[in-house]
């Protein structure tokens, strides 16, 4: 699907829908292993973006990315800011180098996943977003021809979120309670999962 | 949710403007709205700037002024500042002689402070506090969290900054007052974060949470509710034993006890003299004490004990003059 001013709308403003729609469960599952501010910040910083969708969505596909990223940056705070900020600004940065979608979409994805990685000093393993946006690059490098990819991508996303319940916290918030962090869903990577769900339905929805 | 309170999403703006409208003497509130400042200009000193989530007040603004702050960032309840704000405030206040950043070590507070740093046009330095010892293992940890602490840190630092010292001294004093420095604190209660509008954990009648932090996190344990003495003598003992392996085990110290916002005077004064014992049973001095409520988690009722290892330097720079909204003295 070209990525002109109307998918960018149709995509942009998905993301943000799921993420405020499912608020409350994010800030509910924060309450569990944090402070209970996931869901508060992340509403706040998608409500933000949906404010200046016009703006965004007329941009280039790259700057409208990158664009999304810095509204997230200065309207989250906490460490989600930085995080998906700096995901979706590298992400932005990625298709504005000329990385085509959706054929380089794996290598787009991983400059973003490469930039929260950075960002947040960790990888894979530490009960946080990345479990999610680990494994859904994966998918994206090794299972791109598939027909079906969307709907894999989601069942990949759920499972990895689900799969950060019985993991040690061992960054962020969560990491303060130590083995009481067990036994709860990490609510970054329920966020994440959320906005992959999000894009992924989108995405079927034009096909 | 019993609060005062008109709406969410008004709740901090209105408190800011009442906070600098009220110390019109000593603070402004910055041109974006988003930051406090000192109301007299930069006289060239090092810039100490600082911030974390509201709820914590006084942390930070209410450290702004003489001896102290030069401005602080107050982001959205328990939820770190943004990069702009602080960059908005940095810009503000910054002289040649740079910017200092004083951040407590939270994930979110590195980061933002971090791509502030990043963007700031003009030298810069951070100093990162990380004084609570509730965090047992900090290999598997963000590393320990930065609590009351943060105040001896801000005010030692800043009165060095008044005497004119460099970014790099600076630096490596808050640093060195941070090495001697450790918290621990205990909630009887949670507290209740005005967007989510209810508390962020239960606790019985008879239970309180040893090892919480300040923003509504649960700590380590939840424990049925001890006499005082026992409490401050399992406060001490984590907070002393720590001190020990960092080379502290006599002498000089500052106590500072700090109440969480829902604990009367009364009971933080009685947690005081219970501290004061443990200390002296082990070869302590408290030379200097502060008991009262400055790094608050909203209406949390609770306290930490913080243990500072001082000397006669640190000491004078203790007892130099401060004039900000929460501490006024010299």
């Amino acid at each position: 699907m070209p990525l002109n001013e109307a998918a960018m709308r149709t995509l942009i403003s998905a993301a943000a829908e799921e993420v405020i729609a499912h608020a409350q469960e994010l800030t509910a599952l924060d309450q569990a292993i944090g402070d209970g501010d996931h869901g508060i910040n992340m509403k706040r910083g998608f409500e933000a973006v949906l404010g200046k969708l016009d703006v965004i969505a007329a941009q280039p596909a790259g700057d409208a990315v990158k664009s999304v990223g810095k509204t997230l940056v200065m309207t989250v705070g906490g460490a989600s800011g930085p995080l998906y900020g700096s995901f979706f600004m590298a992400l932005g940065d990625a298709i504005t180098a000329g990385k085509r979608l959706p054929e380089d979409l794996a290598e787009a994805f991983a400059s973003g996943v490469e930039a929260v990685s950075k960002r947040g000093k960790s990888r894979a393993g530490e009960k946080t977003m990345l479990d999610v946006l680990t494994p859904v690059l994966d998918t994206l490098r090794s299972e791109a021809g598939r027909p079906d990819l969307p709907r894999r991508l989601c069942k990949v996303a759920s499972e990895a979120a689900e799969k950060t319940a019985p993991m040690l916290a061992t960054k962020g918030r969560a990491s303060f309670l130590g083995e009481r962090s067990i036994g709860h869903v990490d609510p970054g990577a329920r966020s994440s999962c959320v906005l992959v769900h999000a894009i992924c339905n989108a995405l079927e929805a034009r096909a | 949710m019993k609060k005062f309170i008109n709406s969410v999403d008004s709740f901090l703006s209105e408190s800011l403007a009442g906070f600098a409208a009220i110390h019109h003497d000593i603070v402004a509130l910055g041109d974006t709205g988003t930051f406090v400042r000192r109301a007299s200009k930069p006289n060239g000193k090092v810039a100490l700037v600082s911030g974390g989530g509201s709820g914590h007040e006084p942390l930070h603004a209410g450290f702004v002024g003489k001896g102290m702050l030069d401005a602080a960032c107050p982001g959205q309840v328990f939820t770190s500042p943004t990069p702009d704000q602080i960059t908005a405030a940095a810009s503000a206040v910054a002289g040649e002689k740079g910017v200092l950043f004083i951040v407590k070590n939270y994930a979110g507070d590195r980061m933002n402070f971090e791509m502030a740093a990043e963007l700031h046009d003009g030298p810069t330095a951070t100093i990162v506090t990380d004084d609570d010892v509730a965090v047992e293992n900090s290999t598997w940890t963000t590393g320990r969290r930065g609590v009351a602490g943060t105040v001896i840190v801000e005010k030692i630092v800043g009165a060095a900054a008044e005497e004119g010292g460099s970014l790099e001294s600076l630096k490596a004093l808050g640093d060195e007052v941070n090495a001697r420095t450790r918290s621990i604190g205990v909630a009887l209660t949670s507290c209740t974060v005005p967007a989510a509008g209810k508390p962020t954990f239960a606790l019985e009648e008879d239970e309180m949470e040893m090892g919480v932090g300040i923003h509504g996190e649960p700590g380590r344990r939840r424990v049925k509710l001890a006499p005082a003495k026992a409490i401050a003598a399992e406060m001490m003992a984590a907070v002393l034993e720590d001190l020990g392996k960092a080379g502290f085990s006599e002498g000089q110290v500052v106590l500072l006890v700090n109440g969480f916002g829902g604990t009367p005077s009364l009971e933080l004064y009685l947690m005081a003299a219970m501290a004061r014992v443990e200390l002296e049973r082990r070869g302590f001095a408290v030379a200097r004490g502060l008991v009262g409520s400055y790094v608050t988690s909203l209406e949390m009722a609770g306290l930490s004990l913080t243990v500072s290892a001082a000397d006669e330097r640190l000491l004078a720079l203790w007892d130099a003059p401060v004039r900000t909204a929460a501490l006024n003295w010299g």
